[in-house]
């Protein structure tokens, strides 16, 4: 049980058993059209933003920063995207199309490299470095569709989520690429590790040789294209841009994809299957607010608890109070001299109260 | 020789202690002293009245999150918690409720709130951006379980309060709400000066582990700014109630980035350990007048006030880093 706890693979295993017992159909995957279809493909196709942010952002946290601007980059990359193509001759070409995501993309490069310069440069803590981008990104995403959604009638931008590659949803694909990528290049050579040691001790990497400066750049640049890929899939999703709700509040369940899945906040220690579990778990969350059918006023109330139930099984100090308590319930305490002597009687008369 | 020296360093430094509040104070001058030179009815008492009138909630809040930034902690929590506030008052209201009770009631609410935020934070060792996030999805979510329509105020205290206004002078008045908020900003200067607990929030700020060995209480500090922040927040619901005279789930949407952004413009340091409740309440005054500038320009679409917080955050946070440098490179 102890074991099964400590794997961040529970919740979404909890959720998903959840909705077969609620829907015994929920598990069933057909073909039509080509694509996939199910609740299940709804929840890896409608979690493949989520997914790609949340990637990005683990690296950042990784190397003990934060990346509150995510949100208003995927806003920004949806606008900058469906407004060239809108304002092209041809709104309907493919030409138009790629030029507006490859100008969305080169965007985000930049933003992620300010991100990066304030940050490796210098020297401001990550929070506010991007806060700056977070309050300000909005604006700029407004500014460029001119408070106005715009919306865009072009078969290949509605590619990027509409289509599928061997029936598997291009958005799934995509992100599933990215992930293999990230995870052979972190775990098959230095970088992983030198991405952690940055965030353990930054001074101390960059005395040891380690140009810390250059990863917390690419991290926060590869941050920013995570966002942006994910800002073109939501745009491309509904044919628009919507500067002002498109990823809103993103970055805050990206953070939290990243809390679940394990990686440490502090920084140095990362967990890229974590992340993805973590991402999954809130996608499937959404799902089963729906497919449950829980009312819509009381969604956000049950996201709060199921949060703050994965946090609390997962605190170390929380998990220490259990496994003292059991081990004071089944019968008498092992032999462990070692452990204070006040504490113990303590937890068995708690134990034996139960 | 080394009393000048020392002198001389001492000179140095505390301008640098409160250089950050100094600039925000030029800057509130400069913006307002530009405003009045394009706007012909800008450079009136009363506009600067107007200032405090509207950002009452504003500077409440932006006090309680003082608190908790000077601990080196943060609570994002506290828009949700004034939408909760709303709600909670204007429902019972129309429940029948008498007014002071539910003015209580919503008071005591906030700071169980926070006390719960701030408990689980210290004694469970769990992140406060997680655990205040956590309590932003609660507040938020409990607000659509009372209601999803918006709940307008009928009660007649309410509606008094909101509509008083109390001359001063010529011309010139002040609303309750903005008088409340100054009395907020007198109590907090209080305590943070000249009371244990305000001395102890900033040696938790400063090092939490030398606060610990020096015997100072850390517990009650770190769980006190979050009841502190609850409180605020509910009290800034309340003063947002009399602005509004309704209760509504999507009232104060992002309010809590306008209160950090108006802490850090304010000087305070998101690490903990330095900053002053002046600075923030100028702070607000600063991203009042924004605002202030856009309605008097009219034409100026609203997200240019998204885009200018931006940058002046962006000032602030260099000029921060470059006075750290430099006080620094004076202590070495």
């Amino acid at each position: 049980m102890r074991e099964l706890l400590r794997k961040p693979i529970w919740p979404l295993v909890a959720l998903l058993l959840l909705n077969l017992a609620v829907t015994p159909s929920f598990f069933a995957v057909r073909v039509q059209d080509g694509r996939l279809y199910g609740s299940l493909v709804d929840i890896l196709h409608n979690g493949a933003p989520l997914a790609l942010t949340a990637l990005g952002m683990t690296l950042v946290i990784a190397t003990r920063g934060i990346d509150l601007s995510v949100g208003a980059v995927v806003a920004i990359a949806g606008a900058v995207a469906c407004s060239w193509i809108a304002a092209s001759p041809d709104p309907a070409s493919s030409g138009a199309a790629l030029t507006g995501i490859v100008l969305a993309l080169g965007l985000a490069v930049v933003l992620g490299a300010w991100n990066g310069f304030l940050v490796a440069r210098l020297g401001i803590q990550p929070i506010i470095a991007t806060l700056v981008l977070m309050t300000a990104g909005r604006g700029l995403a407004q500014l460029v569709t001119d408070g106005q959604i715009v919306t865009v009638n072009n078969d290949t931008f509605s590619g990027i989520s509409g289509s599928a590659l061997f029936t598997v949803p291009v958005t799934v694909v995509v992100a599933a690429a990215v992930y293999a990528l990230v995870a052979l290049v972190t775990r098959r050579t230095a970088l992983g590790t030198l991405v952690e040691a940055v965030g353990i001790n930054p001074e101390a990497s960059r005395l040891a040789g380690v140009r810390s400066r250059s990863i917390v750049w690419t991290v926060y640049v590869f941050s920013a294209l995570c966002a942006a890929v994910a800002g073109l899939m939501i745009s491309a999703n509904v044919h628009a841009a919507d500067a002002n709700n498109a990823g809103l509040w993103l970055e805050l369940d990206a953070i939290l994809a990243v809390v679940i899945g394990g990686t440490s906040l502090a920084g140095g220690r990362y967990s890229i299957a974590g992340t993805l579990l973590g991402a999954l778990t809130i996608q499937a969350l959404t799902t089963t607010i729906y497919s449950v059918g829980i009312p819509p006023e009381v969604s956000l109330v049950f996201k709060a608890v199921v949060v703050i139930l994965v946090f609390l099984a997962q605190a170390p100090k929380v998990r220490a109070l259990l496994a003292r308590r059991r081990r004071g319930g089944s019968g008498p305490p092992p032999a462990a001299p070692t452990t204070p002597a006040a504490p113990a009687p303590a937890a068995e008369t708690t134990g034996s109260g139960r | 020789m080394t009393a000048l020296a020392e002198r001389a360093r001492v000179a140095a430094r505390v301008p640098t202690r409160f250089l950050p509040v100094v600039v925000t104070f030029a800057l509130f001058v400069l913006m307002f002293a530009g405003g009045s030179l394009r706007y012909d009815s800008f450079a009136s008492g009363q506009v600067l009245l107007n200032l405090l009138i509207d950002n009452s909630f504003l500077v409440v809040l932006a006090v309680g999150m003082t608190f908790v930034i000077l601990t080196g902690g943060i609570d994002l929590s506290v828009g949700s918690v004034v939408a909760l506030s709303t709600m909670v008052a204007a429902s019972l209201l129309r429940a029948g409720w008498p007014a002071v009770p539910v003015m209580l009631l919503v008071l005591a609410g906030g700071a169980v709130f926070g006390l719960a935020m701030g408990a689980v934070i210290h004694y469970l060792e769990i992140q406060p951006f997680i655990v205040t996030l956590a309590g932003m999805f609660l507040a938020r979510g409990l607000c659509y379980v009372i209601d999803l329509q918006s709940i307008s105020i009928s009660d007649p205290v309410f509606r008094t309060i909101a509509q008083t206004a109390i001359p001063l002078g010529d011309d010139l008045f002040l609303s309750p709400s903005a008088v409340v908020a100054l009395v907020v900003v007198a109590i907090a200067v209080y305590v943070l000066h000249m009371t244990r607990f305000g001395r102890t929030v900033y040696a938790v700020g400063g090092n939490q582990q030398s606060a610990m060995l020096m015997g100072l209480r850390v517990g009650q500090a770190k769980v006190g700014v979050y009841v502190i922040s609850g409180t605020c927040s509910a009290l800034a619901g309340l003063l947002f109630t009399f602005y509004m005279l309704s209760g509504y789930s999507l009232h104060a949407v992002g309010m809590e980035l306008d209160a950090i952004a108006a802490v850090v413009i304010g000087g305070t340091l998101l690490t903990g350990g330095s900053g002053f409740v002046l600075g923030s309440v100028l702070g607000v005054l600063v991203l009042g007048t924004i605002q202030t500038i856009l309605s008097f320009e009219g034409t100026l679409s609203s997200w240019w006030s998204r885009i200018v917080i931006g940058l002046l955050l962006l000032v602030f946070v260099v000029l921060q880093r470059v006075l750290a440098r430099r006080s620094a490179a004076a202590s070495t």
